[in-house]
């Protein structure tokens, strides 16, 4: 009963007849559509009064990701926005396809999950060398004391794999939920399950996209743009909010 | 009983007790989250955007442990790394 959709094949690649579980054939699925919808959506793309609906909806999608990020991280939002809105954009497709039946979502399976988490993984070095240089960037692992270096490294990498976990755990419970029900009443019940797996795909998608972002945008250059030399040592912290 | 039906007992109960700790305790304490979220919330409308974000997020990090229970509940009902060794000592 346990959907492991890495075990079930789909189909058999003709030539080299290699077999393609389910967790790849849907997430080639959801690739295909992704880009048909972006193809058509920015194929005519004009500024003036009249643009087209497609347009207008892809600006919305943009304008809200990037008004997200620049709530969080308040500077640099450029360089944030595509691998940010491509994780959410991707997670949330996923998991709304779920309500079409029979359709495997890949967000099901710890694969896909583990794979977006490890580019998260990759993504922290990048965008912290990227920001903060390599000396700052490498003086975060060592940022109370020495001593907590293999604590620090092994944060980063446990931070990561939950968010997989936690992505995989909630669309995975979502879809045994709604088989379940439909072993026993398969009326009505159902769907306000799946009414709940759609707001919880929903939340998990925004929530992994602002996860990763705060774990990218964590190293950050300090105030005056000082990018690798050493922090001034400051005697005590000033609070001048107050 | 023979092996596989006391491992499948046990695998059951403790999947079983996985599940109501975990729900139980993480239920708990996402209501404290959301009570002292609502809190602030009612307090200073203003700040509803930042608000309701890090509460979302602060919800879904308490959550993970209910979720690595969930995930180990279902590994032991559905993957059970010992039935295959339950099963080969069955047959001997």
């Amino acid at each position: 009963m346990l959907e492991i959709y890495d075990k079930q094949v789909a189909f058999y690649l003709p030539y080299w007849n290699i077999p393609v579980n389910w967790t790849i054939a849907s997430t080639w699925i959801v690739m295909v559509v992704l880009m048909i919808v972006s193809w058509l959506a920015t194929r005519h793309l004009k500024t003036g009064k009249t643009v087209s609906h497609w347009q207008t909806a892809m600006e919305v999608i943009v304008k809200g990701i990037y008004g997200q990020i620049n709530e969080v991280t308040k500077s640099n939002v450029m360089s944030y926005l595509p691998f940010i809105g491509t994780l959410f954009i991707f997670i949330l497709t996923c998991n709304i396809l779920t309500i079409i039946p029979t359709f495997k979502t890949p967000t099901a399976s710890l694969s896909t999950t583990m794979a977006l988490a490890s580019m998260v993984l990759v993504g922290v070095p990048f965008f912290g060398i990227k920001n903060a240089g390599v000396k700052r960037y490498l003086k975060k692992y060592i940022e109370p004391s020495p001593a907590m270096l293999p604590f620090n490294i092994l944060s980063e990498i446990t931070s990561t794999g939950s968010m997989a976990v936690r992505l995989f755990g909630n669309v995975l419970s979502g879809v045994i939920i709604g088989s379940i029900c439909m072993m026993l009443v398969p009326f009505i019940l159902p769907l306000p399950m799946q009414v709940l797996g759609l707001f919880t795909g929903m939340i998990q998608a925004y929530i992994f996209a602002m996860l990763a972002l705060m774990y990218v945008s964590s190293v950050h250059a300090d105030e005056d743009g000082n990018k690798s030399a050493a922090l001034p040592e400051k005697p005590f912290e000033t609070d001048e909010t107050l | 009983m023979d092996l596989v039906a006391i491992l499948g007992a046990i695998s059951i109960f403790t999947a079983g007790l996985t599940l109501a700790v975990g729900a139980g305790a993480v239920g708990l304490a996402e209501g404290f989250a959301v009570a002292s979220g609502l809190t602030s919330l009612a307090q200073q409308p203003d700040e509803a955007g930042s608000i309701s974000r890090t509460m979302f997020i602060s919800l879904a990090i308490v959550e993970t442990s209910a979720i690595y229970c969930f995930v180990v509940t279902m590994i032991l009902l559905f993957a059970n790394p010992f039935w295959q060794y339950a099963i080969e000592q069955a047959a001997k």
